[in-house]
C-alpha cells in the first residue's frame, strides 16, 4: 500500500507539472508577445513622425 | 469582455479543483484490489475525456473553416489543439504511472494505449506542421485535413476498448456499460471533467486572444512596411 500512494503522488506530482509548465509557458509567450506588439507600435510612431 | 470570461472560468475551475481534491483524497475510499493509486482515475479519465471533446471542437472548427475560408476558425482550432495535446499528455502519463503499479509495466503495445500514443503523434505532427508552412491559408487546409485524419483514430481509441479485450481495463463506468463505480466514487469523477473543462475553456481563451496579438503584430508590420 505504501508503494502504492508513493506512485499515486507521482501520478497527481506529474499531472500538475504538466499544467503549471504548459501555463508558465502561456504566460511567457504573451509576455513576448506584448513587448512585440509595444514595440512594432513605437517603430511604426516614430516612422510616421519621420515622414511628417 | 474576453478577459472577465478568462478570468471567471479561471476561478471556477480552480474551486470546482480544490473542492474535488477534497473529496477525492479526504472522502473517496481506497478501493478495494488497486489501493490508494486508484485515485490517478480521477485525473486521467477526466484529462483523456476533455481533451478528445477538444479534439472534436477543434476538428469542427477545422471543418467551417474549410467551408467558409476564415483564418478566424484555423486560429480557434489550433489553439484548442495545442491545450487538448497538453491534457492528453496528462492522460498518457498518469496512465503509465498507474499501468507500473497495477500492471508491472511502465508501457504495453495494447490496442487503447498503441492508438492513443498514434493520437498523440499526429497531433504533435498537426503543429511541426504548422510551424513548417507559413502561407496562412495552406496552413490552414493542411491542419483542418490532418484534424480530421486524427479524429479518426480518436473514434477508435474511444471503442478499442470494446473491440479489443486486451491490457487495458474495459470500461468502467455504467454509462458505456462497464459495471459502474461504488456509490460516491462516481461523482467526483464527472464534477473533475468538468473542472478540467472549465480550466482548458479558460486556457484556449487566452490561446485565442493571443493569436489575435499576433495577427495584429502582423497587419501593423504589413502597414509599415506599406510605407
Amino acid at each position: 500500500m505504501d508503494r502504492n500512494f508513493e506512485y499515486m503522488f507521482y501520478g497527481f506530482a506529474a499531472a500538475w507539472i504538466i499544467v503549471i509548465v504548459y501555463v508558465i509557458s502561456i504566460a511567457l509567450r504573451e509576455r513576448r508577445l506584448r513587448d512585440e506588439l509595444d514595440r512594432v507600435k513605437r517603430m511604426l510612431e516614430e516612422g510616421q513622425r519621420e515622414s511628417k | 469582455m474576453r478577459t472577465k470570461l478568462i478570468v471567471i472560468l479561471s476561478v471556477l475551475a480552480g474551486a470546482l479543483l480544490a473542492w474535488n481534491l477534497h473529496t477525492i483524497f479526504l472522502r473517496v475510499p481506497d478501493e478495494a484490489s488497486q489501493g490508494a493509486i486508484f485515485r490517478i482515475f480521477y485525473f486521467h479519465f477526466p484529462a483523456a475525456v476533455t481533451s478528445f471533446t477538444c479534439f472534436f471542437v477543434a476538428m469542427f472548427s477545422g471543418l467551417v473553416y474549410l467551408n467558409k475560408r476564415d483564418l478566424r476558425f484555423d486560429a480557434a482550432a489550433a489553439a484548442i489543439n495545442e491545450v487538448a495535446f497538453a491534457f492528453a499528455t496528462i492522460t498518457l502519463i498518469t496512465g503509465m504511472i498507474w499501468g507500473r503499479i497495477i500492471w508491472g509495466i511502465w508501457w504495453a503495445w495494447d490496442p487503447r494505449i498503441t492508438s492513443y500514443f498514434i493520437c498523440l503523434l499526429m497531433y504533435f505532427g498537426y503543429f511541426m506542421m504548422r510551424r513548417a508552412v507559413d502561407e496562412p491559408h495552406r496552413r490552414a487546409r493542411l491542419s483542418a485535413v490532418l484534424s480530421i485524419l486524427a479524429s479518426v483514430d480518436i473514434v477508435i481509441v474511444w471503442k478499442s476498448i470494446e473491440w479489443f479485450r486486451t491490457q487495458h481495463p474495459g470500461p468502467v463506468l455504467e454509462i458505456r456499460g462497464g459495471g459502474g463505480m461504488a456509490p460516491g466514487m462516481e461523482a467526483p469523477l464527472f464534477w473533475n471533467c468538468l473542472a478540467f473543462l472549465l480550466l482548458e475553456s479558460a486556457l484556449v481563451l487566452v490561446r485565442m486572444r493571443q493569436q489575435s496579438i499576433q495577427s495584429e503584430i502582423e497587419s501593423l508590420r504589413r502597414y509599415a512596411h506599406a510605407f
